[in-house]
C-alpha cells in the first residue's frame, strides 16, 4: 500500500470516529458548561496519550509475524464489525446513526442531568460526557493508526492522516457549531469496513505462515473481493427486504438510531 | 467487582461488538491456517478470506432472521 493510500484509509476512518466524539462534545459544551467539557476531553487526550506512549514502542518490539497475526486478527474481527452494521443500516434492518437525532438525545439528557462538582471541575456530567466520548472514539483511532501505521513501517503517515481528519471535522464542528448531520457516516464505515476486513485478512494470514499470492500484490484482489461480496450481501438483503425502503448506495436508510444517553457511541 | 465487569465490558464491546461468532470464526480460521500452514505444509491463502465471507453471511443471516 503506498502512503497515500494509507493516510486516506487512516483520514476516513479517523474521519467518522471524530465526527461521533464531537455530536458528543457540542452537546455537553454547548448545554452544560464548555470549561468542564474542556477538562473532559483534556483527561481523555492525556489517557489517550499514555495509551500511545506504553503501546506504541511495547509493538514496535513484538516480532512482526506474531504482530500481523494478532493485528491481523482484531483489524479482521474490527473490519466485520463495521462491514456488519454499515450493511444492516444500508439495507433497512438497522436504522442509520443521525448525528442531528444523537446530538438531540445527548442535549435532552444533558439538561435533564443534576449540576455537581467533584474534584475541581465545576459539571462533573459535562465532564464525563465529554471524557467518555473522546475516550472511546479516540481509542478506535489510537488502534487504527498504530496498526495500520506500524505494519507499513509508516507511523507517521498515519498519524498525519488522523490528525487531519480530527483538524478538519473539529473545525468544520467549531464553524457550524452543530453535529455533522450530512456527513455520509454509512458510505464511509462502509468503505473503512471493506480496507479493515482486507488489510486484516492479508496480515492476519501472513502471521500465520501463509505467502499470499504475488505478494503485496494480493491485496489489489484481496479488496475488490471483499467490497464484492458486502456489495453482494447488501443486494441480497435489499431483495430479501422488498416492500421495506429500497436504496441506492450503502450510505442510504430510512431511519435515524438514537443516541445513547450515557456518551457511549453506538456507531 | 462492579469496576472489573465495567472494564471487561467495555473491552468485550470495543473488540467483539455485536456478534462474538465473526470473532471467533477469524480466531479458529487462523488457527486452522497456521496448523494447515506449519504441520501438513498446505499454503492456506484461500482459508481465512473464504471463512470471513462465510462469517459475514452468516452474522448478516443472523440478524435479519431475528429482526422484523
Amino acid at each position: 500500500m503506498n502512503e497515500l493510500a494509507l493516510a486516506l484509509t487512516v483520514f476516513v476512518a479517523c474521519a467518522v470516529e471524530a465526527v461521533e466524539a464531537l455530536t458528543i462534545v457540542l452537546a455537553a459544551g454547548l448545554t452544560r458548561e464548555w470549561r468542564s467539557t474542556f477538562q473532559g476531553m483534556a483527561a481523555a487526550l492525556v489517557v489517550l496519550a499514555i495509551v500511545v506512549a506504553a503501546l506504541g514502542p511495547a509493538l514496535t518490539l513484538i516480532p512482526i509475524s506474531a504482530l500481523r497475526l494478532v493485528i491481523g486478527a482484531l483489524l479482521a474481527i474490527f473490519g466485520l464489525m463495521w462491514l456488519r452494521k454499515a450493511i444492516l443500516r444500508a439495507t433497512g434492518h438497522k436504522a442509520l446513526h443521525d448525528e442531528a437525532s444523537a446530538y438531540l438525545r445527548e442535549v435532552a439528557a444533558a439538561k435533564a442531568a443534576e449540576r455537581q462538582s467533584r474534584r475541581g471541575v465545576n459539571d462533573w456530567y459535562a465532564f464525563t460526557l465529554a471524557f467518555k466520548g473522546v475516550l472511546l472514539e479516540g481509542l478506535e483511532v489510537v488502534f487504527i493508526v498504530l496498526t495500520f501505521g506500524i505494519n507499513q513501517g509508516s507511523i507517521w503517515v498515519a498519524v498525519i492522516g488522523a490528525a487531519a481528519a480530527v483538524i478538519v471535522i473539529a473545525g468544520v464542528g467549531i464553524a457550524a457549531r452543530a453535529p455533522l448531520a450530512r456527513v455520509p457516516e454509512n458510505a464511509m464505515k462502509f468503505s473503512v469496513g471493506i480496507m479493515l476486513t482486507s488489510f486484516g485478512t492479508f496480515w492476519g494470514a501472513e502471521g500465520a505462515g501463509v505467502h499470499w499470492p504475488g505478494s503485496d500484490a494480493a491485496l489489489l484482489g484481496l479488496i475488490p473481493a471483499v467490497a464484492l461480496v458486502s456489495l453482494g450481501y447488501t443486494v441480497l438483503l435489499r431483495r430479501g427486504s422488498a416492500g421495506s425502503a429500497a436504496v441506492g448506495d450503502p450510505a442510504a436508510a430510512p431511519a435515524a438510531e438514537p443516541a445513547q444517553p450515557s456518551g457511549k457511541p453506538v456507531g | 467487582m462492579k469496576w472489573l465487569r465495567s472494564f471487561w465490558d467495555f473491552w468485550y464491546d470495543f473488540v467483539v461488538g455485536d456478534d462474538w461468532r465473526g470473532a471467533v470464526t477469524v480466531v479458529a480460521a487462523l488457527i486452522v491456517t497456521a496448523v494447515l500452514v506449519h504441520v501438513a505444509h498446505v499454503n492456506a491463502w484461500w482459508l481465512l478470506p473464504l471463512s470471513i465471507f462465510a462469517a459475514l453471511g452468516w452474522s448478516l443471516r443472523r440478524a435479519t432472521a431475528t429482526r422484523p
